[in-house]
């Protein structure tokens, strides 16, 4: 039956990403990982991350969204700005970004909502510009935000750190404007990233195959017949909505803890970023998990992997992108992928008898 | 399985004493369906002007009429699409006019659509199951974190959603995508979809559309079954008169939005009124 079909699809994404993680373990205690890859492995889990938690809005819930680093951006500086605030008061490095993460997911969701309210209740794309521009503005107000503390308490400036106006002896800035928050335990390892890219994973996954997740999917597939049948749309729109942006808040406090210094820079959290994402998802296929993280590690990795080769790098970057968008939306190969699949499921099952 | 083939004699039997539901309410209790001078215009069009219509628990009723004659239109206000421009509608005697849609399925009127809409990429099983939303309930954190409760309310929408589907035949299927199934047997998942949400009033908009001879007749027994065994009450929208002749107790005619007769079926569609609406002059 389908249920048990989801079973086991789920349980090979899970075990696909523990896979992965045991893999890398693997190379890595045998001194296979060059420190290119090495850096390159929290990016990749933080990638994975923001392509589930966007497939959610795009693939299940079925609206348009181009403001996904700018949640990110959101939980980045709320979850570095936690962890340096409390620097005295909590000693423990793990404790807080535990904290962190814990904030910077509530802060970018609360957004979501607040974007949500008015936005989701319009019948159309509303979603796509106003995300967009959402995304821009988080980066341009935190790119002149200036917040420091003294024995005062917090002092905020839109224009300089003299302007915030703090006492000469205790005063310290926490966040510099262009220059962002620097100083931020590098506390994110890569099995760190992997536990979140699990726990995306399974609030995601659990959510769809649940009643939540029904009339989610049945508000994207038919509005209206939803709503004939009593379904809430609003609610369950903002629900799917502000649990992805969550969920790239997350994946934001994981960025922020992999650098030293974190600036809201178009590079790290602009449009461009969000497509980026988009793109993930949209070759991984909408609504496929699996692929949104196979998409987003593969065309993360490939890039800085294919360096040594120079002039050819882009031309099989761009090969890849087109044949993963054939495997996964041409209808002809999603005919001839469950005819294998069911050929392989068939000789599994003869194999059994 | 076999359970089930006998109700459906048993249902066929009870047909035949349906009537007698209809006329017990007569008698003073409140009726399940009543509408008093209903109107809505698109721009200068008036869709429908002043429709009235009384429909007693059980009663099967049709609503007929040419193509563009408000048929839809009706609906559409009854569910709450539409805002009407006048009029009331009373579900039990209680007024639900102006009220949103999901608001209004919750009072107890489901629906089907003239163009099938039908939750496209999700299984004939969980179509029903959205249907079953409002019943059944756990929390979305209960549902994320797969607590007890999530496996028990599961279970008891499997069962109940199994349940329905095997009144239109449609449990061998339960595992194929909606869009998967054939054009007839995708009108019968959009009705018990409808009829998941456990309404007292059902509204069915062309069941019969672009069905063969055979499965038309098919839907009839259908129809009549279900109103049997979840002693329903019906409203359908249909153009093939020997369905209409068929399984109907009392019809209204519409013509360019207003009720030109109504009454019981035979004397409706003996009407010479009628006759011309739908010949033309
Ligand atoms: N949203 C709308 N805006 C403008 N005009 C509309 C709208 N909905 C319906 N109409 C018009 O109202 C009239 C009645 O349409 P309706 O769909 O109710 O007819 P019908 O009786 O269901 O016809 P059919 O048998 O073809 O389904 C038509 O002239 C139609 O064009
Ligand atoms: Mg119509």
């Amino acid at each position: 039956m389908t249920k048990n079909k989801v079973r086991i699809q789920n349980a090979v994404t899970y075990g696909m990403v523990i896979l992965f993680w045991v893999v890398i373990q693997v190379m890595d205690k045998t001194g296979h990982l060059s420190s290119l890859f090495k850096g390159l492995l929290v990016p990749l889990c933080m990638y994975a991350i923001l392509a589930v938690s966007l497939n959610l809005t795009v693939g299940i819930l079925g609206e348009l969204s181009l403001g996904h680093a700018g949640f990110m951006c959101l939980g980045a500086f709320s979850g570095a700005f936690l962890t340096n605030c409390l620097e005295t008061a909590v000693p423990s490095v793990g404790l807080r970004f535990f904290m962190a993460l814990i904030l910077g997911a509530l802060v970018a969701g609360v957004f979501g909502l607040l974007i949500g309210i008015p936005v989701l209740r319009l019948k159309g794309d509303y979603l796509a510009i106003v995300t967009l521009a959402f995304g821009e503005i988080i980066k341009n107000l935190i790119n002149v935000l200036y917040v420091g503390r003294d024995s005062n308490g917090f002092h905020f400036s839109m224009k300089d750190t003299t302007s915030l106006g703090m006492d000469k002896e205790t005063g310290v800035v926490l966040i510099k404007g262009a220059q962002g928050i620097t100083g931020t335990p590098r506390a994110a390892t890569f099995t760190i990233g992997i536990l979140l890219l699990l726990l995306t994973l399974f609030i995601v996954l659990n959510l769809i195959h649940s009643r939540t997740g029904r009339a989610i999917m049945s508000i994207r597939d038919n509005r209206i017949a939803a709503e004939s049948i009593g379904i809430n749309i609003t609610k369950y729109k903002l629900m799917a909505f502000s649990i992805s942006a969550a969920l790239a808040g997350m994946a934001g406090v994981l960025y922020a803890h992999s650098l030293s210094t974190l600036k809201a820079s178009s590079d790290n959290f602009g449009y461009n970023k969000s497509i980026l994402i988009l793109v993930f998802v949209v070759l991984g296929g909408l609504g496929n998990m699996r692929g949104s993280i196979i998409a987003a590690m593969l065309l993360t990795a490939l890039p800085e992997l294919l360096r040594g080769l120079n002039d050819y790098r882009m031309l099989i970057y761009a090969i890849v992108l087109i044949v993963m968008t054939i495997f996964n939306s041409s209808p002809k190969a999603i005919e001839l992928r469950s005819v294998v699949m069911s050929k392989l499921r068939g000789g599994a099952k003869k194999e059994v008898a | 399985m076999a359970a089930d083939s006998k109700s459906v004699k048993m249902a066929d039997g009870a047909v035949k004493s349906g009537g007698s539901a209809g006329q017990a309410a007569k008698a003073g209790t409140v009726p399940t369906l009543e509408v008093k001078n209903l109107s809505i215009s698109f721009g200068g069009l008036k869709a429908v002007d002043g429709f009235n219509v009384v429909i007693e628990k059980g009663q099967l009723y049709g609503l007929i009429g040419p193509n563009g004659a408000g048929k839809t239109t009706v609906f559409n206000l009854l569910t709450g699409v539409y805002k009407p421009d006048t009029g009331v509608i009373l579900l039990d005697g209680k007024n639900i006019t102006g009220r949103k849609t999901i608001e209004i399925n919750q009072e107890g009127i489901a629906r089907t659509f003239q163009n099938i809409r039908l939750f496209k990429e999700l299984s004939v099983l969980d179509n029903v199951k959205v249907g079953l939303h409002n019943h059944h309930k756990y929390s979305t954190l209960e549902g994320i974190l797969r607590l007890p409760s999530f496996y028990k309310v599961e279970k008891e929408m499997n069962e109940r959603a199994m349940e329905l589907l095997s009144v239109f035949d449609l449990d061998k299927e339960c595992d194929y995508k909606a869009s998967n199934l054939p054009y007839g047997k995708q009108r019968k998942l959009e009705i018990a979809r409808a009829l998941a949400t456990d309404p007292k009033l059902l509204l069915l908009d062309e069941p019969a559309a672009g069905m063969n001879p055979n499965e038309t007749a098919e839907l009839m027994e259908t129809i009549r079954f279900v109103r049997e065994k979840f002693n329903m009450t019906i409203l359908l929208i249909e153009h093939d008169m020997k369905l209409v002749a068929g399984i109907c107790e009392r019809l209204t005619v519409l013509n360019f939005g207003q009720v030109l007769t109504q009454g019981e079926t035979s004397e409706v569609l003996n009407d010479r009124r009628v006759i011309t609406a739908y010949l033309g002059e």
